[in-house]
């Protein structure tokens, strides 16, 4: 054919053609190699929800929807369910989250945006020590020292915010001689406690996110006359909101799923309430990590079924926090 | 504010003579006193409330500035990258800063409106005076003197997820001045027009700045700046990352400007300084040494008859 061959080209149909091109042998060994690591881990993660997922169907099927709507878990009378489970989950969570939040958000912002270099290394260092700390050390700092602090802080709580339902203890705030032991031990304490160990995690991922701020868009900002805050506020922060929500729902999920450190915590107590500064409480890992030592072949199932509940939680909030994470401008570079 | 380090070779409490390159116009000793040049700062009251003062969104404009720098010099941590420059930007016309890479120009343009001092370890000395006023005197704010002395950057950096509307506005938002939504409306037409850029998103005012191609997101920066009514406008090599038409634009952007407020410019384009400036400054950093103004003064005359080798070098293209 000669080099000019347009109107025979033309009158072929057009197909895209194919791309492929020949691959080094250590290509092709490592492209196999992280394919195989990629699919064994979607394998174990689907494994261990399957295996839960079956446990749970004896125990589902046997008492229906009442394992949810039960509060008491009472497996010798053949009484077993969720409810006040699963809200004292949700309630130690939400305390942890609502006092880990703002702390986390001001130090990350702190961190990344006033700090001088020098202080900012160390703090970092901190921070990330914060995070490596076990949480049976944290368990055994809020039963020691921070457990009995707070009892006055929820004692003043319920005498000013009393008649909040949350802030509601079952006792008189106002007699002469109070009753302390009422104000130990609760979803208070518990989350506190959770909190100190979300904050590390959660200010991590919001410091990464704000440190990526582009410099043009910061510069931009301050150019026009802005303080820093308002700078923080027109550009570090929309273009962190990724990381932020990002960074809270990774707390949240180890709040959710925190065991040692509110075990010892918390006195167990399977009440329907809100009233998280009153002594007792359960959460759904506390529950399994006490039970399961002395429990019979049914309990087993039962705790198996719980788990199976927690792992749902977590995977729900987990893909929410991350859908959300993708659509932010920073969501790419934020790790969930 | 990094602390500033005293000139060796000017003694404290002893002012250094202003330095004017060979070829630059030297001003009049009087309009260089502080006497003799009018203060607005104190005289017109900052646009805090404008709906209390008349119809007008924002201030009448202000009578052109003249920014005048003295003795700057800069170092970033040990290693001093400007060397007691001095230059006297004038009312309503365009200043082009030129010279090669690393020659401290775009340091220079920076220590104008103090985002020199954002790097860390940077350090400066001497002054920049705003009609006689310094801009780091340590009675004054920072943000003022970025606020009187607006910049445009090498690379357009509109806010991506704002809106062209809440781009143009954000400036005032920033610097916390209310202002009526009618007035609003007007501001950002009168930006746009001025920014060259009106035609082409007045229907789309809504959609994200970001998503406006580069061209039109320096000149989206542009009308940002200009919307808070600075006296001084530095533009950072505004087209270098810009294709020839988007440039032609923002060129033609920079002349109607000019009437209106006082522009420095630093570029690498020699064809684009002659084009849009009236004053021109050639910084040149020679063997490792600071960056400091080799020649200055009008564009015609750098361009056509330089008095210095170095400037005729340069300007025609035989290095750099």
């Amino acid at each position: 054919m000669s080099g000019v061959s347009g109107p025979a080209v033309q009158e072929q149909e057009d197909t895209p053609r194919s791309l492929a091109s020949a691959r080094s042998v250590q290509d092709q060994v490592f492209r196999g190699g992280s394919r195989g690591v990629a699919i064994l881990v979607t394998v174990i993660f689907g494994a261990i929800g399957f295996f839960l997922a079956l446990q749970s169907v004896p125990t589902l099927e046997h008492y229906g929807w009442a394992f949810f709507t039960e509060n008491d878990w009472l497996p010798e009378r053949d009484t077993v369910g969720l409810s006040a489970v699963l809200l004292g989950t949700l309630l130690v969570s939400l305390i942890a989250m609502f006092t880990a939040f703002p702390l986390a958000l001001s130090c990350a912002l702190y961190i990344t945006e006033y700090a001088t270099p020098g202080l900012r290394k160390s703090l970092v260092a901190m921070v990330d020590l914060m995070a490596a700390v076990p949480s049976i050390i944290y368990g055994l700092w809020g039963v020691f020292l921070f457990g009995p602090q707070l009892i006055p802080v929820a004692h003043w709580l319920h005498q000013n915010l009393g008649f909040i339902p949350f802030f509601e203890v079952r006792t008189d705030p106002d007699a002469p001689v109070w009753a302390q032991s009422q104000y130990t031990q609760s979803a208070f304490t518990a989350g506190l406690v959770v909190a100190m160990m979300v904050i590390p995690i959660a200010s991590a991922v919001m410091q990464d996110v704000f440190a990526q701020a582009p410099v043009g868009e910061r510069e931009a900002a301050l150019a026009l006359g802005a303080t820093r805050w308002g700078m923080i506020r027109t550009v570090v922060l929309p273009f962190g909101r990724g990381g932020i929500v990002g960074g809270t729902m990774l707390g949240l999920g180890r709040a959710l799923g925190e065991t040692v450190a509110v075990l010892m915590t918390i006195s167990f107590a399977f009440d329907l309430k809100i009233r998280v500064l009153e002594n007792g409480t359960i959460t759904v890992s506390s529950l399994i990590a006490n039970r399961f030592g002395e429990a019979t072949s049914a309990q087993l199932a039962a705790l198996l079924a719980a788990g199976f509940v927690l792992f749902v939680i977590t995977v729900v909030v987990n893909t929410i926090a991350a859908i959300i994470v993708s659509r932010g401008r920073s969501g790419a570079s934020t790790e969930i | 504010m990094t602390t500033t380090p005293t000139e060796e070779s000017y003694p404290y409490g002893q002012e250094p003579p202003p330095q004017y390159a060979p070829g630059w116009a030297k001003p009049e000793p009087d309009t260089l006193t502080q006497d003799t040049v009018p203060q607005y700062h104190g005289l017109i009251p900052a646009p805090r409330h404008p709906g209390h003062e008349g119809p007008r969104a924002t201030p009448p404009a202000l009578p052109l500035a003249t920014l005048d720098a003295r003795a700057i010099s800069a170092w970033f941590g040990a290693r001093k990258v400007l060397d007691r420059v001095s230059l006297t930007m004038q009312p309503g016309r365009v200043t082009a800063l030129i010279g090669p890479s690393g020659c401290g120009k775009s340091t220079f343009l920076r220590i104008l409106n103090r985002m020199h001092e954002l790097v860390p370890s940077a350090q400066l000395a001497g002054e920049v005076l705003l009609d006689g006023v310094d801009i780091y005197d340590t009675g004054r704010r920072l943000t003022d003197a970025r606020r009187q002395i607006g910049m445009v950057f090498q690379k357009p950096n509109p806010f991506p997820t704002m809106s062209i509307y809440d781009n143009v506005v954000a400036g005032l938002k920033l610097t916390g001045v209310k202002v009526r939504r009618s007035d609003k409306d007007d501001l950002v037409e009168e930006c746009l027009i001025k920014g060259g850029l009106w035609r082409e998103v007045k229907d789309r005012l809504r959609s994200p700045g970001g998503a406006l191609s580069g061209g039109q997101q320096q000149r989206l920066c542009i009308a940002r700046s200009l919307a808070i009514r600075p006296r001084v406008l530095l533009m950072d090599e505004p087209c270098s990352a810009l294709d020839p038409t988007s440039t032609r634009v923002i060129e033609e952007t920079i002349a109607e400007l000019a009437a209106e407020v006082t522009i420095v410019i630093v570029t690498h384009n020699m064809q684009q300084a002659h084009r849009v400036s009236q004053q021109c400054a050639f910084f040149l950093a020679e063997h490792g040494t600071p960056g400091a103004i080799v020649e200055s003064g009008e564009t015609e005359q750098m361009f056509g008859a330089p008095v210095d080798q170095r400037t005729s070098d340069y300007v025609n293209g035989r290095f750099g």
